[in-house]
């Protein structure tokens, strides 16, 4: 566990640090720069799915999903950060204590 | 750009924004350490991931993974893999900055998303570098203050998802995901990621549905056409 933890902090800073200190050209690549913009939407997307559908190695529909639909209907309210994370939260342990 | 320092209302305003977002921020991570505890991370390992990591969506997912049965270092891609995007905003801030040496070093750390969005849209040097001061460094007290408070009350409390906890950090991805929706491809790209990371779930280690995901980016980089061709 220690050794992932050093992994990623090292990994997250140089990429932190490279960013200040690369030629600015290299965004003007085009494919570098689209497939750097759908890195966090693929990943994040995918995040979403298996924090909420799965459990171990099944598919499941839970008291998550719930959670997950408040989250979509704050989101379109433009609610704040914290609304949406913290209502999410409130709405599962509501279903599950139900 | 203009060098010339800032007026005394603007510095304070900057100072102001930086520790409302600092606050916001902080109360988030009392959610992380509760359920990087929750994960079976140790209250010190969480600590450290807020401490030297520091990028909140990278730590998330890192725990994300463990909490699934994924292997650690499996966390780990995946967390590096997310904070590719600080990279592109370091190119983005590194004009506006104009830092070099000791002072660059330190900047990257508290390189984040709320950083970044705090000093790109100033019109002066000073303004960017106190906008990106002030919010790194407000978030990053109030940040690890906040994971060490939620790993204690995580320990003492029990199953976090009695307090619904495990739907948090899916609607946390989805805040951090929402503004990157507004293009089509995005959202393409999304729901195909969103698929192939579900389809290879019951065949594939904790972990790696995820880090496969990644690949349709990849794919959505190289095949589709231009910005404004789309």
């Amino acid at each position: 566990m220690w050794l992932a933890i050093l992994v990623a902090a090292l990994g997250c800073y140089a990429l932190k640090l490279a960013g200040l200190s690369l030629p600015q050209r290299v965004l003007s690549n085009p494919v570098v720069e689209r497939v750097a913009d759908l890195i966090p939407v693929a990943l994040l997307a995918a995040l979403i799915a298996v924090q909420v559908w799965s459990a171990g190695p099944s598919l499941t529909i839970d008291a998550r999903t719930a959670g997950l639909a408040f989250a979509v209907v704050a989101l379109l309210l433009r609610a704040p950060f914290l609304v949406v994370v913290i209502g999410a939260a409130a709405v599962a342990a509501l279903i599950r204590l139900v | 750009m203009s060098q010339a320092p800032l007026p005394s209302a603007e510095r304070s305003g900057i100072i102001r924004d930086a520790v409302a977002v600092g606050v916001a921020t902080g109360a988030y991570g009392i959610s992380f350490g509760a359920v990087a505890v929750s994960s079976g991370l140790s209250v010190l390992q969480a600590c450290a991931l807020s401490l030297l990591v520091f990028t909140g969506a990278s730590q998330f997912a890192f725990v994300g993974v463990v909490a699934a049965g994924g292997a650690p270092i499996g966390g780990a891609m995946t967390a590096i893999l997310l904070g590719t995007r600080n990279a592109l905003y370091g190119l983005r801030l590194a004009p506006l900055l104009q830092w070099s040496g000791a002072r660059r070093v330190g900047a990257a750390q508290i390189l984040i998303d709320e950083s970044t969005a705090m000093s790109v849209n100033r019109d002066t040097v000073p303004a960017a570098r106190l906008g990106f001061v002030a919010t790194g460094v407000s978030v990053f007290v109030l940040w690890n203050a906040a994971t060490l408070a939620g790993a204690l009350a995580g320990t003492a409390m029990g199953d976090p998802r009695n307090y619904g906890l495990d739907a948090a950090v899916g609607a946390a991805f989805l805040a951090l995901l929402w503004p990157r929706l507004g293009v089509a491809r995005s959202r393409v790209v999304a729901i195909l990621a969103a698929g192939v990371a579900l389809a290879l779930v019951p065949f594939t280690a904790a972990g790696v549905p995820v880090l496969a995901a990644g690949a349709v980016a990849l794919l959505g980089g190289v095949l589709s056409p231009p910005r404004g061709e789309a």
